[in-house]
């Protein structure tokens, strides 16, 4: 495969992406489960899902490549963002509405639009669950910059972002903007998504963000400890599975979500085993 | 003669067609350990609301450390524990010190980060407190009266001047009330003034130097043993109904 990588450049404009989004994925996702907003990354790929059939659409009618799915894709996850955040204070006291909303909304507009360009063809089934062809030098060169515009943005308002997440009303008594500063973590949610879809497909893109969180929050200590683990789960799956599935000629969206959950699985098993032998041993000691 | 830190003047506050609070006078002066007590629903936590600018009151005037509320922009003089320290998702992945460190925000400023002297901070805090120990065990993972140590300690990392408790107790156990308001005492010995919403009103008769009591307007405010002094009927009339009152005997 080192070969390969070497000679083809799709494959390593693959492998280049799955690294950047095996970091920056986790990292926003850290954030995503400790505000308990799990669902929302579900929720904005699907409207991505819609953005990216409206740009096949686009494509398939006018022949031209004036807007390409990426971007198209891009934009929709962005308004949804936006939109998902004026439902959630429309519904103050059922937040969790603004999910299903915009979920069906989604999949609505892409079911519309899928069936005025009549189906699509592979590529479509390459965005539902991934693949490891499909990143060109300018999505590349895309995400590259939208993991640098995550990593600055994270960088800067990283104590706002925390404590915002931890303490709403102290955030707010210290003088944060909260809703400033909510919208803007929500676009970055957005932009995650979007740079994520490529290789783990709208239907999965979600778990890359959760799923490692669900595995460090269990043995780490703290939130930055929280991050780090995160990013080692998710940046092991990535790689695997992005070799796994290219031997094994699956999308790698199945591939990586399935190590992702065999190594949640492993870290509560082990966890437990941990901490049963350690009570035994203490009661040994002190029996 | 101490400076006063809060002057409320004729204030009143409206939640819709509610009247929340109606001319309340109020002043804190440096250096007061000042319990706020009242009925349920008498306007406790909107006082607290108004200071914090949380809320904007609908008449009267309130000024902070000299200056007009609405101009008041050093909100590192001020602290605030609240209620919901309690609450918290007990789940959250942070560390003692990483919410200790949550307490120095607002003097930051965006972009800002953490230098070494900061961190000095963090450890005097913690210490302060007594929980130095503890500096890198999840928060969920200590038990409640704990927790509350630690979130003095966030108010307290700023170096602020007034510090806010909205019922800080509740949740925690006898014994662990009593040493918390040892602790507070303390800090106001070091000239922290304290503003601290209570039902626990035995205990802090023992520790404030003044009592005051809020039903929509201020029904008392002196020192505690003018208000231990008051009989059962007064304090009926203040709460609006009939009061238990449970005194500690020390």
């Amino acid at each position: 495969m080192l070969t390969n990588l070497l000679e083809y450049e799709f494959l390593r404009n693959t492998f280049l992406t799955g690294i950047i989004i095996g970091i920056i994925a986790p990292l926003l996702g850290a954030f995503v489960v400790v505000r308990r907003l799990s669902l929302i990354a579900d929720a904005l790929s699907h409207v991505t899902l819609a953005g990216i059939a409206f740009g096949l659409l686009l494509e398939k009618k006018t022949g031209a490549m004036l807007i390409t799915p990426f971007y198209s894709g891009l934009g929709f996850s962005i308004i949804g963002s936006v939109i998902v955040e004026r439902l959630r204070r429309v519904y103050t006291a059922f937040q969790e509405l603004a999910i299903p909303i915009i979920l069906s909304g989604g999949v609505g507009l892409s079911v519309i639009f899928i069936s005025m360009a009549n189906g699509f063809n592979t590529d479509l089934y390459n965005y539902l669950f991934g693949s490891v062809s499909a990143v060109s030098r300018h999505d590349l060169y895309s995400i590259i910059i939208i993991a640098i515009i995550v990593c600055t943005v994270i960088f800067l308002l990283y104590k706002e972002l925390f404590l915002l997440s931890f303490d709403e009303e102290q955030a707010v008594v210290t003088g944060i903007h909260a809703k400033r500063i909510h919208f803007v973590f929500i676009v970055l949610t957005a932009l995650v998504i979007a740079a994520s879809i490529r290789i783990v497909g709208v239907l999965l893109v979600s778990a890359l963000m959760t799923l490692p969180v669900a595995a460090s929050i269990r043995i780490a200590k703290g939130f930055k400890q929280t991050i780090i683990y995160a990013i080692i789960y998710g940046e092991t799956a990535v790689i695997l599975g992005l070799v796994s599935g290219y031997y094994l000629e699956i999308p790698p969206g199945g591939t990586i979500v399935m190590l992702l959950i065999l190594l949640l699985i492993t870290t509560i098993v082990t966890k437990r085993v941990i901490e049963n032998l350690k009570s035994r041993k203490h009661r040994l000691k002190t029996g | 003669m101490s400076k006063p830190i809060v002057e409320m003047k004729n204030v009143s506050f409206h939640y819709g067609d509610r009247q929340a609070l109606s001319d309340v006078n109020f002043i804190i002066n440096e250096g007061d350990f000042i319990g706020l007590v009242g009925p349920n629903g008498g306007g406790k936590t909107t006082l607290i609301k108004l200071l914090l600018g949380m809320e904007k009151q609908t008449n009267g005037t309130i000024q902070l450390f000299g200056q007009p509320i609405h101009k008041f922009k050093e909100k590192n003089k001020l602290s605030y524990v609240s209620q919901k320290a309690n609450t918290f998702n007990r789940g959250f992945p942070a560390t003692v010190e990483e919410v200790v460190t949550m307490g120095l925000t607002a003097k930051l400023g965006y972009f800002r980060r953490l230098s070494r002297q900061h961190k000095k901070r963090i450890y005097e805090a913690v210490e302060k407190v007594g929980m130095t120990g503890y500096l890198s065990e999840n928060i969920g993972e200590l038990s409640g009266g704990q927790q509350q140590r630690i979130f003095i300690a966030r108010a307290l990392v700023s170096n602020p001047q007034l510090i806010i408790l909205d019922e800080p107790t509740v949740g925690v156990d006898a014994e662990n009330v009593e040493k918390f308001f040892e602790l507070l005492h303390e800090l106001n010995k070091q000239n922290i003034t304290l503003l601290l919403i209570t039902h626990d009103i035995g205990t802090m008769t023992h520790h404030a130097s003044r009592v005051a009591c809020l039903n929509k307007t201020l029904h008392f405010h002196g020192n505690p043993n003018e208000f231990q002094t008051l009989s059962k009927d007064q304090l009926s009339d203040f709460y609006g109904h009939p009061l238990n009152l449970v005194t500690h005997e020390h």
